[in-house]
């Protein structure tokens, strides 16, 4: 059981720093197409960022933001745009993940679909990879119910 | 790129993944291998594989530490073997 560093400077700096950090995660997506990065690597510096605030601020209180619960239904959200955007695809007459069919109902070119396609299964594999990640530390570092045994 | 540097490089790696495997404290041993990923994250950079060196630094040494030090932290510090 993690609970609330002791340290206020700890838990300030903490606090300060985990809007940068998820700024630069949300960067890291956004550029994934055309630079190094990507929904995986964005996925993993977001829940960096949760695992930074339970570390500092105890798990408990980061729980009543992000729990075990919400975290599975996260990453079912992520699988389901990834899946949702390549089987809309298909449905619009092209390949499985073939972008290209999404310009005519977005009303743009074939090129600019291409890019707005990867841009929403990078923002899907970020969001399931930030919740998986979350779900097995909180699986991992939340005690066991059953003999109520303490860690840490 | 400079060779010395690529040398001095893959002598850290080496040094760092025989002594993960040979600690026998479990929590120290973790953290030579975050070391480990760090040094393979500036080789892939080195080899102009920028994709992979992002991916290993936030993964395997960042990620990947914490649920190790998780799991150091739920089961047994010292190894047996």
């Amino acid at each position: 059981m993690i609970r609330e560093s002791d340290d206020v400077i700890v838990r300030t700096v903490a606090r300060l720093l985990m809007p940068f950090i998820t700024l630069y995660a949300l960067y890291v997506v956004m550029h994934g197409h055309y630079s190094p990065g990507g929904g995986f690597q964005g996925g993993v510096i977001l829940a960096a960022g949760f695992i930074l605030l339970v570390v500092t601020q105890g798990i408990d209180r980061v729980k009543r933001r992000m729990s075990q619960e919400k975290a599975i239904i996260f990453s079912s959200l992520g699988l389901l745009i990834y899946a949702g955007i390549g089987a809309l695809c298909l449905i619009l007459g092209g390949d499985y993940l073939d972008y290209g069919t999404l310009g005519r109902p977005l009303s743009v070119q074939r090129a600019e679909a291409r890019s707005l396609g990867i841009l929403g299964v990078e923002i899907g594999v970020a969001l399931g990879v930030m919740a998986v990640m979350c779900a097995i530390f909180f699986a991992i570092f939340t005690p066991d119910q059953k003999n109520g045994r303490r860690e840490q | 790129m400079i060779p010395t540097f690529n040398f001095i490089l893959i002598l850290f790696l080496f040094v760092c993944a025989i002594a993960a495997i040979t600690i026998r404290d479990l929590l120290s041993a973790v953290l030579v291998l975050g070391a480990y990923s760090f040094f393979m994250c500036l080789l892939w950079a080195q080899m102009t594989a920028v994709d992979v060196a992002f991916t290993e630094a936030s993964v395997s040494a960042g990620i990947g530490t914490v649920l190790f030090i998780g799991a150091v932290s739920r089961t047994e510090r010292r190894s047996k073997d």
